[in-house]
């Protein structure tokens, strides 16, 4: 009951995809801003989902019919899972189970395999483009994010759970006051930054060369979830990456703060860079970020 | 009132189809997403996809080509999907009418639910067309 409680409701579906569809709202009035536009009302999100779940669901002809409206359904779930997860382990520190940490890294990969199951069944030429283009970015950014987390493992003393992770931040101060937890929160946010497929690293769903890319095919409420799994993640990776780089004070309002920052971060980065070719965001990641992460794992590993 | 609906009159996703106009029309409409005009603040947005769209924009005088392209692309639309005729060639045809490579009016192919005349229209008059179109899909007067 209270598993059912905490995966439907508070930190869960309802509650993060709440606050990760009034973030959107967030962006997408601070992007109007910027272009000096007056913005969408902060329900405009809320209202685009309504409208989808109320148009026909259009399944194209000689498509996988199964994999097409399961798909999206496969990448909300372990979004929610995700954000119930760390909610949780936030919360109560000592709730968090063994190897949560490694349970989140493959999770939050989910949405990306959906977005990359569902192109590819849709049957269009544009969808298995998109589809094609995810999964290399999908290539390229696990790798930099993975050892940027193998960063934070080694200074919490090896630990794989999040609640030893948290401890340790609350007790000896955040990783991000230390060079290598700075130099791989730097790494991870470009990670994020592709992970939500915003705008530098946004070439699997190119609104303007390839339409949207993997879910040119979808309509009516399969669009609707996959909308809201964005949504949800835009509240789980901010979250995720404040839980392993940023946690030495854990309250309501430290919280809140944090994730603004993230959020701004996210939204300067956005609106201030081109969209990358897929072969130089490659060249980006198994580049650069590649190198600024794997520079902290050995930081880490010297202790500093 | 049905709230899908309503919800649907506050976040119209829009596409725009092209039949063979002389891209006057179109620039006007690229207008409205300027700051100056914005619509996005009505929740209106351009779509790349057919299936993510509610309306339908369509400018210019269908030719033998352009016509079957038409119909296909409101066949694809996912219901409800509304249709606006931007212009005086998709409202009337004007001095096309007798034209050897105009076969019919864009109102012979899609059911259009408003037309908004001029060549080419003010952004202004785009945007109260829109208004109307919104009451008419309400139901008001």
């Amino acid at each position: 009951m209270k598993l059912l409680f905490n995966y439907l409701l508070f930190p869960g579906f309802l509650f993060s995809a709440c606050v990760g569809l009034i973030a959107g709202w967030v962006d997408r009035k601070v992007t109007a801003r910027i272009q000096w536009r007056k913005g969408p009302p902060w329900y405009q999100n809320f209202v685009d989902l309504m409208k989808l779940l109320g148009k026909e669901t259009i399944i194209p002809q000689g498509a996988s019919r199964m994999t097409f409206l399961l798909a999206p359904f496969l990448g909300l779930l372990s979004a929610v899972l995700v954000a119930t997860i760390l909610g949780v382990s936030l919360r109560m520190p000592l709730e968090s189970f063994a190897g949560d940490v490694i349970v989140i890294l493959y999770l939050l990969t989910m949405p990306a395999v959906s977005m990359i199951l569902g192109g590819s069944s849709s049957r269009n030429p544009l969808a298995s483009v998109g589809a094609s283009r995810e999964m290399k970015l999908v290539l390229g950014y696990e790798l930099p994010f993975i050892l940027s987390i193998l960063a934070v493992i080694i200074r919490s003393g090896g630990s794989i759970q999040l609640g030893p992770i948290l401890n340790q931040q609350i007790n000896f101060g955040s990783n991000l006051a230390s060079w290598p937890g700075a130099l791989a929160f730097i790494a991870a946010i470009f990670c994020m930054q592709a992970k939500l497929g915003f705008v530098p690293f946004d070439v699997a769903e190119a609104e303007q060369e390839i339409m949207a890319g993997a879910v040119i095919e979808y309509s009516g409420l399969p669009l609707a979830v996959f909308r809201l799994t964005k949504a949800v993640l835009l509240y789980t990776i901010p979250l995720f990456l404040i839980a392993l780089f940023w946690a030495g004070n854990l309250s309501w309002l430290a919280l809140t703060g944090k994730y603004i920052a993230v959020l701004v971060i996210i939204i300067l980065i956005k609106n201030t860079n081109p969209r990358l070719r897929i072969d130089q965001a490659m060249r980006f990641f198994w580049g650069p970020v590649t190198a600024l992460a794997g520079i902290s794992v050995i930081l880490a590993l010297f202790g500093l | 009132m049905d709230l899908k609906l309503k919800a649907l009159t506050k976040s119209i996703w829009v596409f725009h189809a092209a039949t063979s106009p002389c891209n006057n029309c179109d620039i006007e409409v690229l207008d409205l997403l300027t700051p100056k005009y914005d619509v996005e603040r009505l929740g209106i947005v351009l779509v790349g996809s057919v299936r993510h769209a509610d309306a339908l924009l369509v400018t210019g005088v269908p030719n033998y080509k352009t016509r079957e392209r038409l119909k296909k692309l409101y066949e694809q639309a996912p219901k409800p999907c509304v249709v606006v005729a931007i212009g005086g060639c998709a409202c009337g045809r004007i001095i096309f009418q007798d034209s050897y490579n105009s076969p019919c009016p864009v109102d012979e192919v899609v059911p259009v639910d408003v037309y908004i005349p001029g060549c080419p229209p003010k952004p202004q008059a785009m945007i109260a067309g829109i208004a109307k179109l919104i009451k008419k899909v309400r139901g008001e007067k």
